[in-house]
């Protein structure tokens, strides 16, 4: 099998913030109904639609949404080197970061030292009301309490398609057959999946356009998640923490 | 009452006010195991903690009272590696109070994950590259060694003396004593170290990040030299307030002057590398992650004044008075010590919490966060244990040598 790394491009220009990707992400990997006392800080939501403003008053005022999921860190990958017993690793095979809840010993270190705020805590136990537990997506493990979680690239269609590739006698998956939720489910076609090292796909030549960028590009994580955008103040956010007023 | 467990050479209080004195201490004990339990049942979301603040008071607490716990192994160093004699005096409670700052600290963070139960896969499945495994391995061990410590001296006491498998015990554990603080000192250096590393390696978090020597971020040794600073002045500081509390003298004040010079010195030189260090994180390393220093400073509540007052008020003043004090003693040594004693637990909550709350992301918002009564019940708790488990160390055990030959004198 040749290796890949799977990455994505997300047109903000084209996100208008339904939240569509949110709740194909929940529903797909077994995300729990928050609890009644959780918040926006303490839910998971491995993947989040941020808000980022220009920072100007009405009429130059303007608003972009930004998805925001694990940022598939190539380089560097700061959650790696920190998780003290070997619970987060990245697949040599496909870039991809894996956490392995079953190991996790839920220090948050590695939350720690995610510059994405891309990882998340279950802070209680994992529960669903009568009956909508038949709703669970049997390719994906629900987690415990006490464990970090993040986004995967919808590991269980990875390996479901992995599945179907090796019954047909292929060693390498169709990538019709490899789309994570969140690209599925959205309306305007804003996430684009793919491998980022086949020159020929559409995600790889999206990467090298001219209006990328990725998230705080100068930390060296050489993230594969790439952000596309026509405004420049949005491409200015791939610098640092400057310059734009915060939303 | 238990005058037959006291020490023939020393004076304690009745029985009735010991007791008088652990009940309100032993009430904090109860509320606060009881938001232990609450955490271990239902989740930490009894603390207010969330995926942005994910350490929380207790870390913060954890690497202070580490930090403060380093005097045990820096007074282990100096008397047996050093040969500075005179501290013979505080290595008794040097070494309890350094098995209490500990001890707590481990329990706390056994609640303060997630699955306790899987602590002991940092062995099996250890990560070599991470920190905290090294903190792990390191707080573990070291926590043996002050076991180890604290044997000889409990077996010290009258009514165990008087079994002579015990005294013969005793007497060859403590001949293995300096080997032991050596182990410790060794451990101890790497474990606060790496704690310090812990934040410095954060490539991520750029308020934090440090470039470094080999593996280590500078933060790694500025730990070591800061917890080697303020452990001193925390002994000072605890035996003085013992004197205080029970109106006895403990220790000589040639012992203090000794402890005030060493950790004047080590301070000042820790302000000194720490200045240099800010310096190379403002003009170089944060700027080449991208971000200028002067805007993690833009930040309310935390604006410059907090690393003035850090590096000055809280760094280099308590520096020059401990070395006033050390040759004049008085208001200068105690007040030296105190904001020495602050200052590291000043420089520990900027390390956790402060990097925790600065956004990385350009639409990121700054967050507040407030601990739960959780939280703070289970700090008390361990402040509480602490308290008691010196109160009877102090009652029962001889932790001060010269006590005895002190209270003679002003008999």
């Amino acid at each position: 099998m040749k290796p890949k790394r799977y990455g994505m491009v997300i047109d903000v220009d084209r996100c208008y913030g339904c939240g569509a990707c949110m709740v194909a992400c929940a529903v797909e990997n077994n995300v729990p109904p928050p609890q009644s006392s959780a918040s926006a800080r303490t839910g998971i939501t491995p993947m989040r639609v941020s808000e980022a403003r220009n920072g100007k008053a009405f009429p130059e005022s303007e608003l972009a949404f930004i998805p925001m999921m694990c940022q598939q860190c190539g380089e560097h990958t700061p959650c790696v080197s920190v998780c003290p017993q070997l619970a987060v690793d990245v697949d040599p095979n496909t870039g991809i970061v894996s956490q392995i809840p079953e190991r996790c010993l839920g220090c948050r270190y590695c939350m720690a030292a995610c510059p994405y705020h891309a990882r998340y805590f279950n802070w209680w136990d994992p529960q669903w009301p009568a009956g909508m537990e038949r709703t669970l997506n049997p390719e994906v493990a629900p987690r415990m309490r006490g464990v970090v979680e993040k986004c995967r690239f919808c590991h269980g269609r990875l390996q479901a398609a992995q599945s179907k590739a090796a019954a047909a006698g292929h060693k390498d998956i169709d990538p019709a057959d490899y789309v994570p939720a969140c690209a599925e489910a959205c309306p305007t076609g804003a996430i684009q999946f793919g491998d980022l090292l086949d020159a020929g796909s559409d995600v790889a030549q999206a990467a090298k356009g001219p209006n990328t960028f990725r998230l705080l590009e100068k930390i060296g994580t050489d993230s594969h998640v790439h952000y596309v955008s026509k405004r420049e103040w949005v491409r200015d956010m791939g610098g640092a923490a400057k310059g734009v007023k915060h939303g | 009452m238990d005058s037959a467990l006291i020490a023939r050479s020393v004076r304690r209080c009745s029985f009735g006010r010991f007791a008088l004195w652990l009940a309100p201490w032993l009430g904090v004990l109860g509320v606060g195991a009881w938001a232990l339990w609450l955490c271990l049942r239902y989740g930490l979301y009894q603390t207010n903690m969330d995926n942005r603040y994910v350490f929380g008071l207790w870390i913060f607490l954890d690497l202070s009272i580490i930090a403060l716990g380093a005097g045990a192994f820096f007074t282990g160093f100096l008397l047996y590696v050093m040969k500075k004699r005179e501290l013979k005096a505080v290595i008794g409670s040097a070494v309890v109070l350094g098995f209490i700052c500990y001890s707590a600290a481990m329990a706390l963070l056994a609640v303060d994950v997630g699955q306790p139960l899987r602590a002991w896969f940092t062995y099996w499945h250890p990560n070599a590259h991470s920190m905290l495994t090294e903190v792990t391995f390191c707080i573990t061990c070291y926590l043996t060694v002050l076991l180890i410590e604290y044997v000889p001296v409990i077996l010290k006491t009258r009514k165990l003396r008087q079994i002579p498998a015990y005294a013969v015990f005793e007497w060859e554990l403590h001949k293995l004593v300096p080997v032991f603080a050596l182990i410790g000192t060794l451990l101890s250096f790497f474990h606060q170290g790496s704690l310090g590393g812990l934040f410095g390696v954060l490539r991520g978090r750029p308020f934090a990040f440090r470039e470094g020597f080999a593996l280590w971020p500078s933060t790694f040794f500025l730990f070591i030299l800061s917890a080697a600073a303020v452990g001193p002045s925390f002994i000072l500081l605890t035996t003085w307030t013992v004197e205080k509390l029970t109106g006895r003298r403990l220790v000589k004040d040639d012992v203090y002057r000794l402890l005030c010079k060493v950790s004047g010195w080590l301070l000042l030189t820790y302000v000194g590398a720490k200045a240099v260090d800010t310096m190379i994180w403002i003009n170089a390393t944060a700027p080449r992650a991208g971000f200028e220093a002067y805007n993690f400073y833009l930040q309310k509540p935390f604006g410059p004044g907090t690393l003035m007052v850090e590096v000055l008020l809280l760094g280099l003043l308590p520096a020059l008075l401990l070395l006033r004090g050390a040759k004049e003693g008085g208001l200068a040594m105690i007040n030296g010590a105190a904001l020495a004693c602050a200052g590291i637990v000043l420089n520990r909550f900027v390390m956790t919490i402060q990097t925790l709350a600065l956004p990385t992301l350009p639409f990121d918002r700054f967050l507040w966060y407030v601990p739960s009564w959780q939280e703070n019940a289970a700090f008390g708790a361990m402040l509480a244990y602490g308290v008691i488990v010196y109160s009877f160390s102090y009652r029962y055990l001889i932790l001060f040598p010269q006590e005895k030959e002190l209270s003679r004198h002003v008999s």
